[in-house]
C-alpha cells in the first residue's frame, strides 16, 4: 500500500515541512520561544514585586511609570498572554471533542487574551505618560 | 455512533499515576491557573491607570487574607510551571529523556520550586533586600 502511493510523493513535502497537521511547527515553536522570553521577564517581575514596596498608588505608578519597568511590563503582559493563549488552545483541543464547542471556546480564548493584553498595555502606557 | 458504556483504559479513578504523570498534568493545571494570575495582574495595572481610589480599592481586595492566600497559590503555581517548563525545554532539545534522569528531574523540579517559593516569600514578607 505504502509503496504504491510513494510514486505520487514529491520532494515538496520536505521543502514545505508542514507535516500531517498542515500547520508545520509554528504553534509548537511559538510556545517554546515565548517560554524562553518569559524566563527573564518573569524573573524580573517576581523580583520587583517581592522587593519593592508597592503599597501606595504613588509608589506603584512611580515604579511602572519608569520607561524600563514600563517596557518590561508591556513585554511581560504581551508575551504572557500569547503564551497562555497558546497553552489553553492545546488544552481545549485535547479535552473538548465536540467540534462546535471546541471552536467557540478557541475563539473566546483568543478574544479574551487579546482584550486583556491590550488593556494591560494601554494601562501601562497611560501610567507612563501621566508620570511625565 | 453509539458509544458503549464500559470503562476506558487506563481507569483514571483507580489508576495510581506515576510521579512523572502527576507532574505532567500539574504543568497543565498550573499553566491554566496562571493565565488567571496574569489576568489579575492586568486588572491591578488597570486599576492603577484609573487612579488612586480605584488602586486602593483593588489593593484592599488583593490584601484581604483570602487574597494573600490566592497570591501564595499563584506563586507556587508560577515557580512550579517555571521549573517544570525549563525541564520541558531540555526535553525539547532532546536532553534527559531516559527514565533515571527524568525521575531525578522530577525531584529537582519539586525541590527547586519549593525553595524558590520560600525564598521569594521570605524576601517579600521580611524586607530582606
Amino acid at each position: 500500500m505504502v509503496d504504491s502511493f510513494s510514486q505520487f510523493r514529491s520532494p515538496l513535502r520536505h521543502a514545505k515541512g508542514m507535516g500531517s497537521a498542515k500547520e508545520g511547527t509554528h504553534h509548537w515553536l511559538a510556545q517554546r520561544i515565548t517560554a524562553l522570553a518569559l524566563l527573564p521577564l518573569t524573573s524580573w517581575l517576581v523580583f520587583s514585586l517581592a522587593t519593592l514596596s508597592l503599597e501606595g498608588h504613588l509608589e506603584f505608578v512611580t515604579w511602572l511609570g519608569h520607561p524600563i519597568s514600563g517596557t518590561l511590563m508591556i513585554l511581560f503582559l504581551s508575551v504572557a498572554f500569547h503564551h497562555g493563549q497558546l497553552g489553553i488552545q492545546v488544552v481545549i483541543e485535547d479535552y473538548i471533542s465536540n467540534i462546535k464547542i471546541r471552536r467557540s471556546l478557541l475563539i473566546v480564548t483568543k478574544f479574551m487574551s487579546y482584550l486583556l493584553a491590550t488593556l494591560g498595555v494601554v494601562s501601562v502606557l497611560r501610567i507612563i505618560f501621566e508620570s511625565l | 455512533m453509539k458509544i458503549p458504556h464500559r470503562p476506558l483504559s487506563p481507569h483514571l479513578q483507580v489508576y495510581n499515576l506515576p510521579l512523572t504523570a502527576l507532574l505532567s498534568i500539574s504543568h497543565r493545571i498550573t499553566g491554566v491557573s496562571l493565565t488567571l494570575g496574569v489576568t489579575l495582574l492586568t486588572l491591578w495595572v488597570f486599576s492603577a491607570a484609573l487612579g488612586e481610589e480605584e488602586y486602593n480599592l483593588f489593593s484592599l481586595v488583593l490584601n484581604f487574607w483570602l487574597g494573600k492566600l490566592v497570591l501564595f497559590g499563584f506563586s507556587v503555581a508560577l515557580f512550579y510551571h517555571l521549573c517544570n517548563g525549563i525541564r520541558h525545554l531540555f526535553w525539547d532539545i532532546g536532553m534527559n529523556f531516559d527514565l533515571r534522569k527524568t525521575m531525578l528531574a522530577d525531584f529537582a523540579v519539586l525541590f527547586s520550586s519549593i525553595i524558590l517559593t520560600t525564598l521569594v516569600w521570605l524576601v517579600a514578607l521580611m524586607d530582606l533586600i
